[in-house]
């Protein structure tokens, strides 16, 4: 038993030691020649407009269902015009970063384990190397890049059409007039809401895009080895999320609120 | 057809690496993963365009002496010089320039699957020495036609059969026009035919481009094949014959067993060795 745990802390530390050697080479690559422009612009296409629709449906539907929870209980306090503050205040500050987090986590944070796991076993990174490129600056790289920019974008856009959900269901089922909605959303939100809701993106989209490619570099064993990066990257990057989610808060929280 | 010239080398080394000279040198190469011991104390020199054939049993560390020269391995100790310049000791970024003048043909060939014929050939030539476009399409559909697949250069390696994705990967092998190719494994699942075929493209590489080639195969018939024939070229006729002379001793044979070099000499030494060596003959039988 003791040994088992002995082994799991150091393949866990090996883990940790790996992954930061990978954040490494990664700022080293960052500021030094190649750079692979074009494969930069692949990745922004693929992580930003291609999680658009799914990170598009969960911002709707959260926020319809926000303006929904939170209307049915406003109500016990005759303060159903109140629902526009709860839904901004919510969706602004944690949901919209955070579902928009966990959504690229399940659709990116998998496909980059995935993509370069098969990469891995097959000796295409191998043969990478071999022919001169180095896997970091050509794979990894364009993909953390994508992920610290893109994933801000498409929370904002979360957020955005979070709200118009909340709008929708405020206008048409709790029967709340428009204008009382978008004024009690601009009453709901501070100045430093929307930062720690512009912010707290960056550190999420880095993180996962980062865990999914130390996990997919790592890759060994084969189809089955592939499986279970993908698994490994998801649960990783979500857990993960949640996590930095909470650590960036209570920072931001003491920079900006106190 | 005459394919263009590798790099250029200082004029010194160029001598020094002449035809003959020491191009890749293993001295006393060791390697372990964990308990298990992979190579030991492994030295052996290849001449400037010649080839080494490795044969052993899986596990020997046949694919293992490759991925030492390339640098995609660390020796845990010993000395290994490529192009006149000791490798084991080099940094990633230090490596990259040695390999400008390295090209290595993977087991299953490795090919990039979300690019095509044409973009796996090129890539080096596209991506890392930024050749114009126009004489990297060149020198593509060159290679391509020397291996005899030039109509297959614009389709996927999804498309093309398990003989075809070798013979392009050897294509890409060579594109950069690198002094040295490694082979690993690249008859393996391969028919008898289309193995042949893979066969006479690195004897032409050998024979006509001088190119230095490590054969790495536990195909008996492609390494004799390989090992035993040349490569003539008379106007546009190619014709293979049997290697005689000096030129039957331009290509050894190196046995590897549990990590270390059980024997090393030519074809008909192999074949005398197995009288003597019971694992040579078993192996060989």
């Amino acid at each position: 038993m003791a040994a088992r745990f002995v082994t799991w802390v150091k393949a866990a530390v090996l883990e940790v030691q790996e992954y930061v050697l990978m954040l490494s080479k990664v700022a080293r690559g960052l500021v030094t020649r190649p750079f692979y422009v074009r494969d930069v612009i692949e990745q922004f296409d693929a992580i930003g407009i291609g999680s658009l629709t799914v990170v598009l449906l969960a911002g709707m539907f959260t926020g319809m269902v926000l303006a929904l929870q939170s209307g049915f209980t406003l109500d016990q306090f005759g303060a159903r015009s109140m629902v526009g503050r709860l839904v901004s205040a919510s969706i602004v500050k944690e949901l919209g970063p955070v579902l928009t987090g966990l959504m690229v986590a399940g659709r990116v944070g998998s496909g980059i384990a995935a993509e370069l796991g098969s990469m891995m076993v097959t000796d295409q990174i191998a043969a990478l190397r071999a022919l001169g490129t180095d896997p970091i600056r050509k794979l990894v790289i364009p993909r953390v890049l994508a992920g610290f920019v893109m994933v801000p974008f498409l929370t904002i856009i979360a957020s955005g059409v979070g709200m118009i959900g909340g709008w929708i269901v405020t206008v048409t089922l709790l029967r709340v007039a428009s204008s009382v909605y978008w004024n009690a959303v601009v009453q709901g939100l501070y100045i430093q809401d929307v930062w720690m809701g512009l912010i707290k993106p960056f550190f999420l989209g880095f993180t996962i895009v980062t865990i999914g490619c130390h996990v997919g570099i790592r890759t060994r064993g084969g189809t089955q080895g592939v499986g279970r990066a993908t698994t490994n990257a998801v649960v990783a990057s979500s857990v993960a999320v949640i996590a930095v989610d909470y650590l960036v808060t209570q920072l931001l929280i003491v920079l900006m609120y106190r | 057809m005459t394919l263009a010239q590798p790099s250029p080398r200082p004029a010194l080394l160029d001598e020094a690496l002449a035809l003959g000279g020491p191009i890749i040198v293993f001295d006393g190469v060791y390697l372990a993963f964990d308990e298990k011991v992979i190579l030991r104390d492994v030295s052996f020199t290849l001449q400037t365009g010649h080839t080494k054939i490795f044969l052993g049993a899986s596990g020997a560390g046949k694919s293992t002496v490759l991925r030492l020269i390339v640098g995609l391995l660390k020796p845990d100790s010993g000395r290994i010089f490529v192009n006149g310049e000791r490798i084991d000791n080099m940094t990633e970024d230090q490596l990259m320039a040695v390999r400008a003048d390295l090209g290595m043909v993977f087991q299953e060939g490795a090919l990039f699957d979300s690019l095509t014929v044409r973009e796996n050939v090129g890539y080096k030539l596209f991506e890392e020495l930024n050749w114009p476009l126009e004489e990297a399409n060149r020198r593509v559909e060159e290679v391509l036609g020397f291996i005899g697949l030039g109509e297959f250069i614009d389709r996927m390696p999804s498309e093309l059969s398990g003989g075809q994705r070798r013979r392009v990967a050897i294509a890409r092998a060579m594109a950069a026009k690198p002094r040295i190719l490694l082979y690993d494994e690249p008859t393996t699942g391969l028919d008898p035919i289309t193995a042949l075929t893979v066969d006479e493209e690195i004897i032409k590489l050998r024979d006509l481009e001088g190119v230095s080639s490590i054969l790495v195969t536990h195909q008996l018939r492609d390494a004799f094949f390989v090992a035993e024939h040349s490569a003539v070229k008379n106007g546009a006729e190619m014709k293979f014959g049997k290697a005689e002379g000096n030129k039957a001793d331009e290509a050894e044979f190196i046995m590897l067993k549990d990590g270390q070099i059980s024997f090393e000499g030519n074809a008909s030494e192999l074949r005398d060795a197995s009288h003597r060596d019971p694992y040579i003959h078993d192996f060989l039988n």
